[in-house]
């Protein structure tokens, strides 16, 4: 059965690492449903977030195929426990005329969104949350509205003392 | 001791008691070649292309255990090197390629000869690296051996911009002893678990099979692996890369497995009730159709790269480490179970396989006007007494060489057996000689293969490798026509070798002793005559039977138990038919 699955990467933070991952996904055929990466409070080191979509044998060979990059340190399947998962939006609004603009400030109270930037006739807003929540902010403005949108892609750590370190 | 970066490169490779490295100069790595010039330590192998420089290094890691070391110069130089590269790759050779690169401010710019090396060879390395400080050559170069010949050993690329070689800059050097990786640890231990788990299993077995692969090589395992043979009595096999780890004259061998493995071997394969997996990754040229393999087995699989483990096929016992390691755990586990083999089960096990085995299935006509390529095979076998060290290319004459040449020493068998590359025999011959000077060295190739390589004829008359090249010449790609026989109703598209080269004047003009032998009758004082020749190239042109076919076969999508055999094999055995 395909399931959804987030996995953590701790690697060197070294240039082509990142490429590393991206080649072998493609090279093995596997999916990258989003990825995300930066450094980590140790410079020396970035963390991964690659979301992906397999069957338990799949995401098994993922897992053990990406601990096999020499770069890789450590990795966890941050799904096969409870986790928090977040994802940013930021989401540029056509925003002309007052009802369109208390239209859309009523949505960002609901959904707990924040307005960043204001100009005279747009809104950019801020939103974090599950995938799904950011997918329901976007169903519930009206698509008109919508000039833009950039997401980030999941980031997640699991609850608990369980912790992804070196 | 002020160094720089070339001279660094170099007095690295000494320290790192690196005896060849196999190359071709060129712009961005002349720093390098200059430094190599001013030393004697270190000797320069001169290849006529880079892919040759690469299959001349795995063939000498191959025959000596030893990383193979190649230098080549950046842009057609490395895209050049890939092939040998992916070969060494898909075999788990270790390798160390230094590849040149233009000067860090000119990457990036589409420079003269620049390619991005890293990223061509990324899929087909272990590992690689780009050094862009002189500060960090040496410990990058002690990390790039290390890479190579631990773990899963395979070939690692370093790439070197030429302003990092600069012989004005001058910095301090010294070895580095060791190495320190936090990202890069290879099991080597087995789990205690796990291994007491596979013990019991192994013991309590109606129907075992061993199955070796070529890590049993790489692992140089093999004594561990014939005293766990001997000990049990159990049958084994072993795919095309693991031959001669385990003796093959013994009684116990069963031949080699899959698409053209015996038939003794294969239907071993689908009745055993327990097997045991030792260095082999169940390739799809093993396994032939995974919904039919091994259906009433369960396996245990032994091997140091956790990513081989229930790739292709699920196993019950996975066992991560070290072949040498776990086998010698698995023996000791024996010790402290009161269990012993089933001797009854294995006594009509063993009645089985010798009825399988009766059938003789690697038969051919013997009888035949033709020089068979098996027949120059097994003389090839009688007259350097099975102790050469034989590589060959890719194709029919491959598995002939395989299937008829029993060897009884790992390391002697020296063939792309992963990425199935033409052109890899001749190169990896000359590594090989260069390995082991004194021995006798064949290489079994085809007029097809033969031809991808060729210029190397020229290195092998440099540096004075005597190898002996066999060339099966049948006029067509031998395994392609065989495929069209078969499956696209004989229509021989483009596997016809026309206008082939007089390859006697070929070798002559090469400096070297050219043969043709055109008559059986002739094959052994051929090849008494051109092993006699200890210090000369000798190569030897047999024209053999034009159509004939590797068996036994597994085509695609058929069990091992559904193979194709050879037409001597089943005029004597008319029962048989329905298995064609």
């Amino acid at each position: 059965m395909s399931m959804r699955h987030i996995i953590s990467v701790l690697m060197e933070n070294e240039s082509g690492a990142l490429s590393r991952v991206a080649g072998l996904f493609s090279a093995r055929g596997y999916n990258i449903e989003s990825l995300t990466v930066a450094p980590t409070e140790d410079g020396s080191l970035s963390r991964m977030t690659l979301v992906t979509q397999g069957s338990e044998e799949i995401v098994e060979q993922i897992t053990k195929q990406l601990n096999k990059l020499v770069d890789v340190v450590k990795l966890a399947d941050i799904s096969d426990g409870t986790h928090i998962e977040r994802e940013l939006m930021l989401i540029k609004l056509r925003a002309q005329g007052d009802s369109a603009r208390s239209e859309i400030k009523r949505m960002v109270d609901i959904f707990r969104a924040r307005v960043i930037d204001v100009s005279d006739d747009t809104f950019t807003v801020e939103l974090t949350g599950s995938g799904d929540k950011l997918d329901a902010f976007i169903k519930a403005v009206d698509t008109g509205f919508i000039m833009e949108t950039v997401r980030s892609g999941a980031t997640g750590i699991s609850r608990g003392s369980k912790s992804l370190q070196v | 001791m002020q160094l720089s970066g070339g001279e660094i490169l170099i007095q690295f490779l000494k320290d790192e008691g690196v005896e060849f490295v196999f190359g071709y100069p060129g712009g961005a790595v002349l720093h390098i070649y200059d430094a190599l010039f001013r030393q004697e330590d270190v000797k320069h192998i001169l290849v006529r292309h880079e892919q040759g420089a690469t299959h001349a290094a795995d063939g000498y890691a191959r025959a000596t255990g030893k990383p193979g070391v190649v230098l080549v110069t950046s842009g057609p130089g490395a895209t050049n090197a890939v092939t040998g590269i992916a070969t060494a790759h898909l075999d788990s050779i270790p390798m160390v390629v230094i590849t040149g690169q233009v000067s860090t401010p000119l990457i990036g710019s589409d420079a003269f000869q620049e390619v991005d090396a890293i990223g061509i060879t990324r899929p087909c390395v272990k590992h690689n690296f780009l050094v862009k400080d002189v500060k960090d050559l040496a410990t990058t170069l002690k990390k790039a051996f290390y890479v190579a010949t631990t773990g899963r050993p395979g070939p690692v690329v370093v790439d070197i911009p030429k302003d990092v070689t600069d012989p004005g800059i001058k910095i301090e050097y010294e070895y580095p002893q060791t190495v320190a990786m936090r990202s890069y640890h290879p099991t080597v231990k087995g789990h205690p678990g796990q291994v007491k788990k596979a013990a019991e299993l192994i013991l309590s077995a109606r129907r075992p099979m061993i199955y070796s692969g070529g890590g049993v090589v790489l692992s140089r395992a093999s004594a561990e692996l014939t005293d766990f043979v001997r000990q049990l009595g159990y049958p084994i096999t072993s795919t095309l890369m693991g031959l001669g780890a385990y003796p093959s004259t013994d009684q116990k061998f069963l031949g080699m497995l899959g698409m053209h493995g015996t038939y003794e071997a294969n239907m071993g394969m689908h009745e055993c009730d327990v097997l045991i997996a030792v260095g082999a990754r169940f390739d799809d040229r093993v396994t032939g159709d995974t919904r039919k393999f091994c259906p009433n087995a369960r396996i245990i699989h032994i091997d140091i790269d956790p990513s081989s483990i229930s790739k292709n096929i699920r196993v019950d016992i996975p066992i991560v480490g070290d072949i040498k390691d776990v086998l010698n755990d698995i023996t000791a586990a024996f010790k402290e179970l009161k269990q012993k083999p089933d001797s009854e089960a294995l006594a009509s096990w063993w009645k089985q396989l010798e009825r399988w085995r009766s059938k003789q299935c690697l038969k051919y006509d013997r009888n035949s006007d033709l020089i068979k390529p098996q027949y120059v095979i097994e003389k090839l076998y009688e007259v350097t007494k099975g102790e050469a060290f034989v590589t060959s290319d890719v194709g029919q004459h491959q598995m002939f060489a395989a299937q008829f040449y029993p060897f009884d020493k790992p390391n002697r068998w020296i063939n792309s057996g992963g990425l199935g590359t033409m052109g890899f025999g001749l190169p990896a011959a000359i590594g090989v000689q260069l390995g082991h000077p004194g021995a006798d060295v064949a290489c079994v190739t085809g007029e097809a293969s033969i031809q991808m390589c060729i210029q190397e004829l020229s290195t092998a008359l440099q540096y004075r490798t005597p190898v002996k090249v066999v060339n099966l010449n049948n006029r067509y790609m031998g395994m392609v026509r065989q495929w069209q026989e078969f499956f696209y109703d004989s229509r021989y598209s483009q596997s016809y070798m026309d206008t082939l080269p007089d390859f006697i004047k070929l070798a002559e003009s090469y400096g070297h002793v050219g043969m043709r032998i055109e008559k059986p009758a002739d094959v052994e004082a051929a090849l008494r005559e051109a092993f006699a020749m200890k210090d000369r190239t000798v190569f030897m042109d047999f024209i053999t039977d034009r159509t004939e076919n590797v068996y036994p076969m597994i085509v695609a999508g058929k069990g091992h138990n559904e193979m194709h055999l050879a037409p001597e094999c089943l005029m004597d055995n008319p029962d048989d038919r329905e298995l064609a």
